[in-house]
């Protein structure tokens, strides 16, 4: 346990009404407020209430739906999300130490406007951004930007094709993190100087081109923001197989994994520290965050029975790429520290229901945690990527200008 | 008749020559805490709105960054949904630029903030057709500019196609009855033209304003054509009371054709205020604002972008130089930044002509053609000015443009707006809950 450092990494991953399709339905939600602010204000004080690390919030182009490649007419799952920057960006202000991570998808937005805006969340929450970066592999999201032909990774046969399909659109998404880093390197930390006799507010030889080339665009900088408080926010990205483990390795801090036991939770290490080798990782190590759908019950009957009823609501079981916990608090405690003996840095929980599990989480599972000695009591350091463990790194050009 | 209400909008000092960086108190142009402040101060004075400017790639001079001026802002869009959780009622506006955004994403993210700051939302969109900006883009800088507002045009039309695509009531959100939202296909939107081919389904229910207010800043025909059609504000440069009077008979003039009424786009000049304890305090003080905003360097740099050549030999305080302007040179020494100088020989004539009348230096030259002040005087005098112009139809009202990072609203919010509600020309409460109400505009079919 030792050598993975005294304390486990918590994140919550906020969605809708919670990550069961039927959450919405619990007496508890609040699914008539899913677009208003307040709901997610109070889901990211309740995250710090816990002393979380961070919070993500799930996005995508396309309208949800119980269909893995296609829109859906179900009327009786919560469809309807807002823009998770902006959620994000609106939580800053109202909240102190908590991690915001939105998802931005890499697919069809422009990687300068990504790294600008990532750049300015750190800005306004004052060191406290992230940015989950995603593929998008919803094929309708093509028609609704308009502008260019992509192959459909769903009507590839499974196999070579349409892996190399998705590996273009995973390539893409290297290169958007490759323009965000430099973006964000692109003004040295001191280009500001203000200095009045030559009546110069920066120092331009502080201030660099990014000059990025690649397949789908270039991008010729530099920033239009100075370097924010992390320099560099954390960029996390969520892998279930090869090309999302080499994205991760190549250009993430953080990667997230769905293992489905301890011995699951052994072989997605090994294989992000192959994932690292193959594509030549340089810096530290990517830290490993296992996602898990929780549901949480004061004893683990009444949350198989919880779940049950949220499945005879929606009309069939849950179905989640991550493992699901349905267990009482003192349950999930267990499962957390068995598996992070097993390598991992820290937990991306699911909540089943808003507010409901994240609740649980707070005020159940983590003083558990705490009294473990597992997590800290209180928030120490302004930055995410302090809370991480991550030193803020040097900027490339420092000592570079003249 | 009651007198017409003034509407005044704060816009964050920002990335020009305007904006006083070199005092003591001049603060952060990029930490949160400043827009904060401005942002409060401005809604303490019962502000219509704020708002902020754009500039994707920073502004060039003689083939290098400009480095004389503020440089370095935060996203737009991300600053005012975080203005959203420490205001309350004051509109909240983004300028977004048509070419180098999509339709789709962009409707996604003014309904998200429309949403989040409970109807406060607005863009100001603005056309730039030019391949230096695009050089950080996808699609790079291959717009013909002739198609500049055929683009424009297109995408708003397609931005509200998506906004309307969510009926009011889709989101039902029945427990009891097994319903989050109402049978039928939620989100569905079709735009078809020559710039935008685009469908899908939106995920984003029908946001409070239905539209978030639109602001243009076109001022060219075709730019007031397409204000005239689409625009609810007009952010304009005419501040002067006889420009200002001609601009607002024209663009009000055109709205008849397209179905609209006068007060269906207000017109809001940006201005800026010198206030003093008396009108020679005044004056002392705009004048210590000209020389901090035309330093020695940035008047040589003014002056190069007319003549369109290296001057960085002649002295600030000299004559202005004997030759005439390289007009090739005019075209590339300044990029990023919108010209207004059509003719640079005629310019050039024109300033030589005077700086020789009144035996001006350069900086001081300078200083006269760039001055910006719209009204300098004592608070009372500031508000008579402000009222007349808005009664006698010159404006609507003002955008001010403080010369200072953060503070440089304190004095007018806590002198002028009182003497304009004494006049009864300005609101003491907000009285609606949307920006589209406050700045009485009619609602969204």
């Amino acid at each position: 346990m030792e050598e993975h450092g005294p304390h486990i990494h918590l994140g919550v991953a906020l969605d809708g009404a919670g990550w069961h399709p039927a959450a919405w339905r619990e007496p508890t939600a609040r699914p008539g407020e899913v677009f208003d602010a307040s709901y997610w204000i109070d889901l990211a004080r309740t995250a710090e209430r816990g002393v979380l690390d961070y919070v993500t919030i799930e996005d995508a182009f396309t309208l949800q739906s119980a269909h893995p490649f296609r829109p859906d007419d179900r009327t009786d799952q919560v469809r309807g999300r807002l823009d998770a920057a902006l959620i994000a960006a609106r939580m800053a202000p109202a909240t102190a130490h908590l991690g915001l991570v939105p998802t931005i998808t890499t697919t069809h937005t422009e990687p300068f406007h990504v790294g600008v805006r990532v750049a300015s969340l750190d800005w306004v929450s004052r060191g406290r951004a992230g940015w989950r970066a995603q593929v998008q592999r919803q094929h309708d999201e093509v028609a609704q930007f308009g502008r260019r032909h992509l192959s459909d990774p769903a009507a590839a046969p499974p196999g070579p094709e349409r892996d190399a399909v998705v590996q273009v659109l995973f390539d893409e998404a290297a290169d958007g993190i490759e323009v965000a880093r430099r973006l964000w390197d692109s003004w040295e930390d001191d280009a500001e100087i203000r200095d009045r006799p030559t009546g110069r507010f920066v120092d331009r030889d502080r201030l660099h081109p990014i000059d990025f080339e690649g397949r789908h665009f270039s991008v010729r900088g530099p920033s239009i923001t100075p370097r924010s408080p992390q320099g560099q926010p954390p960029v996390v990205v969520l892998a279930h197989a090869r090309p999302a483990f080499e994205l991760a390795a190549g250009g993430a801090d953080i990667v997230l994994v769905t293992p489905h036991g301890e011995d699951d939770v052994r072989s997605v290490v090994r294989q992000v520290r192959a994932a690292e080798a193959a594509v030549g990782r340089t810096g530290p190590p990517l830290l490993v965050h296992a996602d898990l759908l929780v549901l949480l019950e004061p004893d683990a009957d009444l949350a198989v029975a919880a779940r049950a009823g949220l499945d005879d609501l929606d009309g069939q079981p849950l179905r989640s790429d991550a493992a699901v916990v349905t267990a009482d608090p003192a349950g999930l405690v267990e499962v957390l520290l068995r598996w992070r003996s097993a390598g991992l840095d820290g937990f991306r929980l699911r909540p089943a229901r808003l507010p409901a599990d994240l609740d649980a989480i707070v005020d159940e599972v983590v003083p558990r945690l705490e009294e473990r000695g597992v997590r800290p009591t209180a928030y120490e350091g302004q930055t995410l990527r302090g809370r991480l463990g991550l030193e803020r790194p040097a900027n490339r050009h420092a000592g570079a200008g003249a | 008749m009651a007198p017409k209400q003034v509407h005044l909008a704060a816009h964050f000092p920002g990335v020009n020559s305007t904006t006083i960086w070199n005092r003591p108190e001049s603060g952060s142009q990029i930490d949160f805490s400043s827009f904060a402040h401005l942002a409060r101060t401005a809604e303490r004075g019962r502000f219509d709105f704020f708002f902020l400017a754009e500039g994707l790639r920073l502004r060039e001079h003689r083939g290098q960054i400009f480095d004389l001026d503020v440089v370095g802002r935060p996203d737009s869009l991300t600053v005012l949904s975080a203005l959203a959780a420490v205001t309350e009622r004051i509109g909240l506006a983004a300028t977004l630029n048509t070419t180098f955004n999509e339709p789709y994403e962009l409707a996604r993210q003014l309904a998200s903030l429309d949403h989040l700051s409970g109807g406060r939302a607005a863009w100001n969109a603005v056309t730039s057709p030019d391949a230096f900006t695009g050089e950080n883009f996808r699609r790079g800088g291959f717009l013909d500019p002739a198609l500049r507002y055929e683009r424009a045009q297109e995408l708003i039309e397609a931005v509200q196609a998506v906004w309307d695509s969510w009926a009011d009531d889709a989101v039902a959100a029945d427990r009891a009855g097994g319903r989050f939202v109402r049978p039928g296909t939620v989100g569905r939107f079709v735009h078809r033209g020559d710039q935008f081919a685009i469908e899908g389904r939106s995920t984003v229910p029908r946001s409070p304003q239905r539209h978030p207010v639109q602001i243009q800043a076109g001022d060219s025909d075709a730019g007031r054509e397409l204000a005239a059609r689409h625009a609810e504000v007009i952010f304009s440069r005419h501040a002067s009371y006889d420009a200002g009077q001609r601009f607002y008979a024209d663009v009000k003039g055109r709205l008849a054709r397209y179905g609209r009424r006068p007060e269906d786009l207000k017109i809001i000049p940006a201005a800026v205020a010198v206030l003093g304890d008396s009108a020679a305090d005044a004056q002392e003080r705009a004048h210590q604002n000209h020389l901090d905003q035309v330093s020695p360097q940035g008047a040589i740099a003014f002056l190069e972008q007319v003549w369109g050549t290296d001057l960085s030999a002649h002295d600030p305080d000299g004559p202005l130089p004997p030759f005439d302007p390289d007009p090739e040179g005019t075209e590339r020494i300044t990029r990023g930044r919108v010209r207004h100088e059509k003719d640079p020989a005629a310019v050039a004539q024109r300033w030589r002509q005077r700086a020789e009348e009144k035996q001006l230096s350069i900086r001081e030259l300078v200083i006269e053609v760039s001055a910006r002040e719209t009204f300098v005087g004592t608070a009372q005098q500031v508000a008579e000015q402000i009222d007349r112009h808005v009664q006698e139809d010159a404006a609507d009202g003002f955008i001010l443009v403080p010369p200072l990072t953060p503070h440089g609203l304190d004095e007018f919010v806590a002198t002028v707006v009182p003497e304009l509600q004494d006049r009864g020309v300005f609101r003491t409460e907000y009285e609606h809950e949307t920006l589209r109400e406050n700045l009485g505009l009619p609602p969204v079919a």
